[in-house]
């Protein structure tokens, strides 16, 4: 790129990053309940290399978005010193390993949710990423560079996942079809954009997801084909947690996942 | 859909490092099918960069050797040492061999 020919390099709005942020982590944390639960030791080892890579990604967010707010603000800060109404994520992203009426034990974990959940969100970040790679941030261009080759990745691990499970025994295909009707309802919140992301689509730093849409359904409606799955009706209830309007859920992957920084606040170890 | 297997078959994997000319086994894994072992290794076995190739291979493709036939496999050539080519005077213009 030629500095000289180009504007002046500007920031993405806070809210923005912390959304983009947020998504990392509170996907990152969730995805981390498989370590050392995973179907198989392979898939384990999988798992968590899924995991850090989206909390690596977090950290470079939110190490982006404390420099921005200033007064020596951390990404730690931005990590474990926010409540469930400030973080920014896709309630998508915040919810349990299992169907809407199982139980809240790891043994109720249903690796099916894990992978469509994956699967759903890593194929729209593959076209946010890349569309982000020209944003008029230059952080984030290049967060956005990095993270695309590890998107890529995620959404070639899930979608194999996803046509194996789809396409495999009668027990595999229903719990996967079951997991894509809970989860697919959720998605609707990624067509609606919120005051900080139509913001940062203004200034030419954040992407105007709505625009992606044809694509993302094209691509789910591919790997759904392949699959032997059925995408459900859209309709219902639009979640709004890139607004801060959360599901029970977030504040238990919160308080386990920001429980020992704030009983030792600056411990390190 | 086909039958439904308790386990997944066993794969040798081999792995090529960004200087290496060749590729050498690192280790095994179990996989549904030629691709999946592919990605496993990847997740398995590069996590620290060790790799910039991957071959995997089903381990039952394998015939090995067996430990009884040592004797005659390999001890024969423990005396021969002519077989190296060890008793060449090499000119110093062609450096190390």
């Amino acid at each position: 790129m030629g500095a000289a020919a180009q504007p002046a390099p500007v920031s993405a709005p806070l809210d923005y990053l912390l959304h983009l942020a947020d998504n990392a982590l509170v996907l990152g944390q969730r995805n981390a309940e498989w370590c050392g639960h995973g179907p198989v030791l392979e898939e384990d080892i999988a798992m968590a290399n899924i995991s850090l890579d989206m909390i690596g990604l977090a950290r470079l967010l939110y190490q982006h978005a404390a420099a921005l707010k200033g007064s020596g603000t951390t990404e730690d800060q931005l990590a474990y010193f926010r409540d469930a109404m400030e973080f920014r994520n896709y309630t998508l992203l915040e919810l349990p390993h299992h169907g809407p009426l199982a139980g809240t034990a790891s043994a109720n974990r249903d690796y099916a949710t894990t992978i469509a959940r994956n699967f759903l969100y890593s194929t729209l970040m593959l076209l946010v990423w890349e569309a982000l790679q020209e944003s008029m941030d230059p952080q984030l261009a290049a967060i956005a560079a990095k993270s695309l080759k590890e998107t890529r990745y995620h959404v070639r691990h899930s979608r194999d996942w996803l046509v194996r499970l789809g396409d495999g025994t009668a027990e595999s295909h229903g719990r996967m079809q079951a997991a894509i009707d809970h989860l697919m309802p959720y998605t609707q919140e990624f067509w609606t954009a919120s005051k900080a992301e139509a913001q940062a689509a203004s200034c030419g730093t954040g992407v105007d997801v709505p625009s992606l849409r044809g694509d993302w359904d094209a691509m789910v409606d591919e790997a759904f084909a392949e699959a032997s799955l059925q995408r459900p009706e859209a309709g219902g209830y639009v979640p709004r947690g890139k607004e801060g309007v959360h599901s029970e859920h977030l504040g238990y992957v919160l308080s386990e996942m920001q429980g020992l920084a704030r009983q030792h606040p600056g411990a390190t170890w | 859909m086909s039958d439904v297997k308790n386990e997944w078959p066993l794969w040798e994997v081999f792995l090529r490092s960004k200087q290496g000319l060749e590729h050498k086994h690192c280790g095994s894994l179990h996989a549904a099918d030629a691709q999946q072992a592919l990605q496993m290794a990847r997740d398995v076995y590069t996590r620290r960069m060790e790799g910039v190739s991957i071959w995997v291979v089903p381990s039952r493709a394998i015939t090995a050797s067996e430990p009884d036939d040592k004797a005659e496999f390999f001890e024969p050539a423990g005396d021969k040492i002519y077989r190296h080519p060890s008793f060449y005077d090499i000119p110093d213009e062609v450096g190390h061999m």
